[in-house]
Parts: C-alpha cells; structure tokens; sequence
C-alpha cells in the first residue's frame, strides 16, 4: 500500500510537483500516467525516498517516507527510470549484490536470485557480463534486483522505455501475477496503450498536480470521453487552459 | 557495518575486472615510474662521473703558433686536430655542429707572450649546446690553468714570489655523507610515489559518485534500506585498498630497482633496506584514506565521469604543491612543518632515507594530524551521498 500525501517539491524557481495526493492499493495495479514534464519521476522519487519533499508525506505500508526513509525502503521494490546495472558484474552477481544490501543471509539471497532468473527466464545470460547485454535483458536484471527482497510494493518508473514487444508484453504479465500474489505496483508511463492495457486504477497528472484518480471506466465516465485516451487529452487540455 | 563490507567486496572485485584499469593502476604506474627513474638516474651518474677523463676532441686553427700550449692540452688529455678554418668558417663549423669547439690562435700570439703581454686565443663553442657545454668548460679551466702556469713564471723570472698573487687560498670542504649525497638526487622519490599511490585509486574514487550517475546506477543503490553514508565508506575503502596496493607496490619496486642501480659506486649509498621500505609504506599509509576521501568529494561535484577525470588529473597535483615550495623556499623539516600533510611525509621519507634517526614527535604528529584531516573529509563525504544534488 503506497500513499501520497500532498506532495509538493520544488527544484530552485521550478515547482515540479505542486500537490500530489494518491492511493495505490495492494492487488492492484496503478498507472501514474502524465505527459513529460508533468512531475511524475519526481513524485515516484520521493515515494522512494531518494528525494525528500518540501512539503507533505508518503506511506509506504504505513512507514513515512520522511521520517523512517529505511523503514520504508525496506518495504519497496523499485525500478528507477533508466535504471542502470553494473557492467564489471554479471548480471547474476547484480542481482546477488542488491540482495546482500537489502541485507538477505548468503544461502537465502542465492536461492532468492536462482528463483527470480527462472521467473524472468534468465537462465541464457544470467552467468554473463552485464556489459554485452541487450536493453530486454539490462531491464529483466534490474527488475530481478528490484524484486530480490520480496518487498510487498513495487515502484517502476517508464519500465517499458526502449523494449520491443515481446519484452513489454513479457513485462505485463509479470506485473499481473505479482499484482494476483497481492503485490502493490504503481508505475508511471506517458504511453496511453500502456495504462489502458495493464492498470486496475489510473492517476493522471499535469504540472505536479493530480487531475483524476479512478478506474478507467470511473476517469471515462467523469470526463464524459468515450475512450481513455479522449479523457487524458481532456484532461490534459483543461489542464493547459 | 555489514554494508560497508558489502560495498566494499563489490567495488573491490569490479574493479579488478577492470582490466585496463588495472594496468595503468597497478602495473605501468607502480613498475615504470621506478624503472624510468632509475634508468634516468643512472644515466646522468654515469655521464656525470665519465665525464672527467673522456678524451676531449678539440679542433685548432694555427695550432703551429702556440706549440707549447697544445703539449699542455694534449698532455691533459685532449685530442687536438689541426685544421684550416678562418673567423667565418670556425663559425659555421661550431654550428652545423661538425665540430663541437674551435680554438683559434692569433697571428701576433707568440709576439705578445714575449712582450709579456695578454696573447689572444678565440674559442668557438655553442652555449645551447647542452651536450658540449661541458666539454668547452673543460678547455676553458685548461687553458686558465695554463695561463696561470705562465703568469706564476713570469712572476719567478721578475723575482716576485708567485704566492703573492694569490692573497686568498679557498678549501673545499665536502661534509655530504654517502647518503645525504643521494638524497639529493632521491628527493623526487617521494614525489613520485606520492602520485603513483594516488593514482592507484582514481578510478574507483570517480566510479564513486560521477560514474554510477552516469551509468544510471546510483538511484536503485539509494533505494536499498542502508543508511547512505554507509554506501560511500565502503566506496572509499575500496579506493584505499587499491591506494595501498599501487603504493606497497611502488615502494617495493624503488627497493628493488635502486638496489640494482649501483648508487655506491658513485660514492652514494641509498638506504633502502626492506625494513625501510616497510617504514616507507607506513608512514605514507595515513595519506591514502585521506586521498581516498578527498578524491571521491571532488569527484562527487562535478557533473559526468569525464569532468571528474580532468579535475582528478588537476587534483594529482595537490601534494606536490607543498613539495615543489618546500624545495623553493630551501624549507627544512622541524616539528611544525609535519602538521602539513604530504609534505610531512615526504620529509620522514627522505630522512628514512638518509638513515636519520625519526624524532618520534614528527612522527605522531605526522600520522596524527593526516588521519585527523582524512577523518573530517571522509564525514564530509559520507554527508555527501546524503545530498540530493547527487543525482545530479
């Protein structure tokens, strides 16, 4: 359970996020979905605790962000934007490693990291330098990473910037069996086909502000749209004016 | 506590793999720097020592004129070749270099000697010539020798005491010991393993900050339930092993290589025993979690791995500042000049070197004050990973 209590971070002059509140529940899979700029990295950000808010508060499982940022770390999984791996490492090892960090005993992380290669199906390049590998299998090592401490929620920022298709559908349905486990995903994407084809609740933001949070059906209705894509641009244009 | 070790294993066995890296930090820097020193080293001894009684060629126009001063030359060994030349051509003979120096005779040479006039000689030698300037030096203070021969004569046959010519009568008195002899010369030693230790590790201090941002790496690590400044110890004392090991490295390699290089046939003896070298390594070790921290805060500020590179290239040189003004200014090591960090221990260095004995007070305060100033600059790197601007 991830909950955001109006947020607000501002960069020097720049006001990137000016009031986000939002609810991404366990068994669900919530889309953060915006258009560049809108302030959605910033807000996953501090829900990861890797920036601290100006004002307002996030609950990771009820641990504030702010005051207990380990607390609540250790209850997240999280799949920065671009996230990079160590290329001396293999990806095996890098999987190994954040293991250790998250602070799993040698025996429990090597069988944690065993398990997650079979799930992502790793198995052909688990044991090779992480430096020759392709964007698919950089993504599936950073996402085992995320996963190795079983955290209960789970923040991905534009996982599927650069896949190909068969790596983005591969994707979906990793989130959808980790949402059937009970899991908390929230992620964030600026592609409509994306949050339309994979999220139980959608939260749109513009300009650091949360416009709507609702099922899809719930955001299509409200905005009077036929699609969700027509609700987004009305939003977003409502938004502009 | 377990962090920091973890962070440290990683860091420590990705950077073995670096194998480029590695070469350049643990191979090239610690073996070629000593190799390269002491083949320099041996080199200027052995021109400077050989010098004395190479023959000195010595190209003489009218050579017939002044005979007796040619037996002189030739008896103190110098090889006269008689030639031809005129002004203009002794000229360009100097400097297209075919010969090195030419002495001319005057016509009227013999006439003023009788006289008792000063007889002129012309020599030609090319002062930018590096290679020759010795070797016209070497004529010079033979023919003032000779000149001085003749002057006492002419003193003699007048019935003048010669002494009288001679009012002042300088001694030299040499009191360098063997290895205060060499010290001279082993000064740039510490100065070298100085950079080379903190050469040893560069990279991991940029890898820190600068290249884990650049390889979109840096933000899962901040999302582990660690506290940060645990990350960058761990960081810091990887760079430190490497530090240790490119220096241990380096001084072993100075020990092995000056052994071979003879010094004591030059009447320089270089105490650089393995109990030296050992003392070496241990009064330099405050200096690498020092250098450690220090490079990895500078590293933290600048914005790619690139940028970091020019400014550690820069930072290298922060050690040898306090060297370069010591040797300026002629300072000499007293106590309060071991407060000063790197210039401390590169003078507990040369005088390990120069088998002194170490007041114990430099040394404690030469570790005590390097380890204070390491200890601020790692905390002030540990609240680094604590800033956001990090993310750049």
């Amino acid at each position: 359970m991830i909950e955001a209590q109006r947020l607000e971070k501002r960069f020097g002059p720049v006001t990137a996020v000016r009031e986000v509140s939002l609810q991404a529940a366990d068994g669900l899979i919530t889309g953060l979905l915006g258009p560049n700029g809108a302030g959605k990295s910033t807000t996953l950000r501090m829900l990861y605790t890797v920036l601290r808010p100006d004002r307002g508060d996030a609950l990771i499982d009820g641990r504030s962000a702010v005051r207990e940022p380990l607390a609540a770390r250790a209850r997240l999984g999280v799949l920065p934007h671009g996230a990079g791996i160590y290329p001396n490492l293999t990806a095996r090892e890098n999987i190994l490693y954040f293991g250790a960090l998250q602070g799993l005993a040698r025996a429990a992380r090597r069988a944690r990291t065993a398990e997650l290669v079979k799930l992502l199906e790793m198995e052909e390049f688990a044991d090779r330098p992480a430096r020759g590998l392709s964007q698919g299998e950089r993504l599936r090592t950073a996402l085992a990473r995320a996963l190795v401490h079983r955290p209960r929620n789970l923040l991905l920022d534009e996982p599927t910037n650069g896949l190909d298709v068969m790596a983005v559908r591969a994707l979906r349905r990793l989130l959808q069996q980790l949402r059937d486990e009970g899991h908390c995903v929230l992620f964030s994407s600026h592609v409509m086909q994306e949050v339309s084809a994979l999220c139980d609740e959608v939260v749109v933001i513009a300009h650091g502000v949360v416009l709507e949070q609702g099922t899809p059906e719930e955001i299509r209705a409200r905005t009077g749209a036929g699609s969700l894509e027509e609700a987004f641009v009305r939003l977003i244009g409502v938004a502009d004016r | 506590m377990r962090a920091v070790l973890t962070v440290f294993v990683k860091e420590f066995r990705e950077n073995l793999r670096e194998r480029r890296t590695l070469l350049s930090a643990l191979i090239l820097g610690p073996l070629l720097g000593p190799l390269l020193f002491a083949g320099g080293l041996t080199l200027r001894l052995e021109r400077g020592v050989g010098e004395g009684d190479h023959p000195l060629p010595l190209a003489v126009a009218h050579g017939e004129r002044a005979p007796n001063l040619l037996a002189f030359l030739r008896e103190h060994g110098v090889t006269v070749t008689p030639v031809d030349y005129d002004e203009a051509a002794a000229r360009a003979a100097v400097r297209s270099g075919r010969e090195q120096q030419v002495l001319a005779v005057d016509a009227d040479f013999a006439g003023r000697l009788a006289v008792g006039g000063p007889a002129p000689l012309e020599l030609y030698a090319d002062a930018s010539d590096l290679t020759g300037s010795s070797d016209s030096a070497r004529v010079r203070g033979l023919i003032a020798q000779y000149s001085a021969l003749l002057g006492r004569l002419r003193l003699a046959v007048r019935g003048i005491d010669p002494l009288l010519a001679a009012p002042i009568a300088v001694q030299d008195i040499d009191v360098s010991t063997p290895a205060t002899r060499s010290v001279l010369i082993l000064g740039t030693l510490s100065y070298l393993v100085l950079l080379t230790m903190l050469m040893g590790g560069m990279y991991l201090a940029i890898d820190a900050t600068a290249g884990e941002r650049e390889r979109g790496s840096l933000e899962p690590l901040l999302t582990v339930p660690v506290p940060r400044q645990q990350l960058i110890y761990g960081k810091i004392l990887a760079t430190c092993a490497y530090m240790a090991l490119s220096l241990t490295l380096t001084v072993t390699a100075f020990a092995i290589v000056l052994r071979f290089t003879g010094l004591e046939r030059f009447g320089m003896s270089v105490n650089f025993s393995p109990y030296v070298a050992l003392a070496v390594i241990l009064l330099t070790l405050p200096l690498v979690p020092l250098g450690a921290a220090l490079m990895t805060l500078v590293a933290a500020y600048t914005r790619s791995y690139r940028e970091a590179q020019t400014w550690l290239a820069l930072l290298l040189l922060v050690p040898t500042v306090p060297l370069a003004f010591a040797g300026l200014v002629g300072l000499r090591p007293h106590l309060a000049l071991m407060a000063v960090p790197s210039l401390s221990q590169h003078f507990l260095i040369t005088s390990l070197l120069r088998a002194e004995v170490l007041p114990a007070s430099w040394v404690a305060l030469s570790v005590g004050v390097t380890l204070a100033v390491a200890a601020l600059l790692i905390a002030a790197a540990g609240g680094l990973y604590r800033r956001e601007a990090l993310l750049g």
